[in-house]
């Protein structure tokens, strides 16, 4: 009786709630995180990085997110004069409002009425880390990158986004030197909100182009 | 049959240097065919395939070079090249004018009348 939760006698192997316990998933370390490690402590030891540095840096990275991507959003919703510079040079704009690009090169497309755009990195996983933070588990996958270039309409459908027929789907595979933001459409009724209230819904898959912003 | 996207080029200069490059926005491109050792970042399936360049992104070092701890020169100019999904996927697109954008290595281009 694995579900008599009055009876205090404990099955072998299972919790006290009557559930089985579930085993622990650790693994051996990889060949590649042994390999870190390894180099890691070399650089410690042989004084060319610290500890502190390299928790830092850590700190940093994830320190991004994609809060800043949002609000480089939502001042091109309110700044036209902005978005054409965002347009022309994505790096240089996000300098611009205190951003640092650390090298990146943005290259930001814009949803329209006609078009809707979508990034992806059927190569690996380019991703404009800097504006955006991690880049999704999903973004990552076999079946992301290789279905966004094939039926990027059918990938866009499961993650609940139908597109009206005469929308231009138009993906972006980041084979390069470059990294793409998505700039999306302004919803309507959103007239008047605040640079904070328009980032609020400006989420990350809205400028990956899997979603479009939804008033709440 | 190619299938081409319409492309308007942009109303800017690429924000990177750029000199000498062969190619320009709107021009009809194909992908060069076939393999090469080593590590290459042209998509296998665009390879053959004709498009237009929807801009120039600047010059850039090669990666095929970089991958071997070498410098990466000559830079070379990349492109983005616009594919309609006809084109790349042929009767079995999902969408024919629906379409796909990727940076190209100039080395990786040719004109599309090239025989």
């Amino acid at each position: 009786m694995p579900h008599d939760h009055h009876d205090h006698f404990h099955h072998e192997g299972m919790s006290p709630s009557g559930h089985p316990y579930r085993p622990d998933d650790d693994q051996p370390l990889t060949y590649w995180q042994r390999m870190e490690i390894a180099v890691r402590e070399l650089l410690v030891e042989k004084g060319i990085t610290t500890a502190a540095e390299i928790n830092a840096q850590i700190e940093r990275m994830d320190a991004r997110s994609p809060a800043l991507g949002a609000s480089v959003v939502a001042r091109a919703w309110d700044d036209p004069a902005f978005k054409q510079r965002l347009l022309a040079d994505g790096s240089a704009a996000m300098e611009e409002i205190g951003i640092d690009p650390s090298g990146m090169k943005l290259v930001v497309v814009e949803n329209t009425a006609r078009v809707h755009n979508v990034v992806v990195c059927t190569l690996c996983s380019c991703y404009p880390r800097n504006l955006l933070g991690l880049p999704p588990d999903w973004y990552k996958t076999r079946a992301y990158r290789s279905r966004t270039v094939r039926e990027p309409r059918a990938v866009l459908r499961e993650f609940g986004l139908e597109l009206p027929e005469d929308v231009r789907v138009q993906v972006h595979d980041s084979t390069a030197d470059m990294r793409y933001l998505v700039l999306p459409r302004r919803p309507s009724g959103t007239e008047g909100w605040s640079a904070e209230a328009l980032a609020g819904i400006v989420t990350r898959d809205c400028m990956i182009g899997v979603a479009v912003p939804q008033l709440p | 049959m190619t299938v081409l996207p319409e492309v308007t080029p942009p109303p800017f200069q690429p924000p990177y240097p750029t000199q000498d490059a062969r190619f320009a926005p709107g021009d009809t491109v194909r992908v060069r065919p076939g393999a090469a050792p080593g590590h290459m970042r042209t998509p296998w399936f665009l390879r053959g395939r004709t498009g237009r360049v929807e801009r120039i992104c600047g010059d850039f070092a090669n990666p095929e070079e970089l991958a071997y701890r070498r410098d990466g020169g000559p830079a070379r100019a990349v492109y983005r090249v616009r594919f309609t999904m006809a084109e790349v996927w042929g009767d079995g697109a999902e969408r024919a004018q629906d379409t796909i954008d990727a940076e190209i290595f100039e080395h990786w281009l040719e004109p599309a009348d090239a025989p």
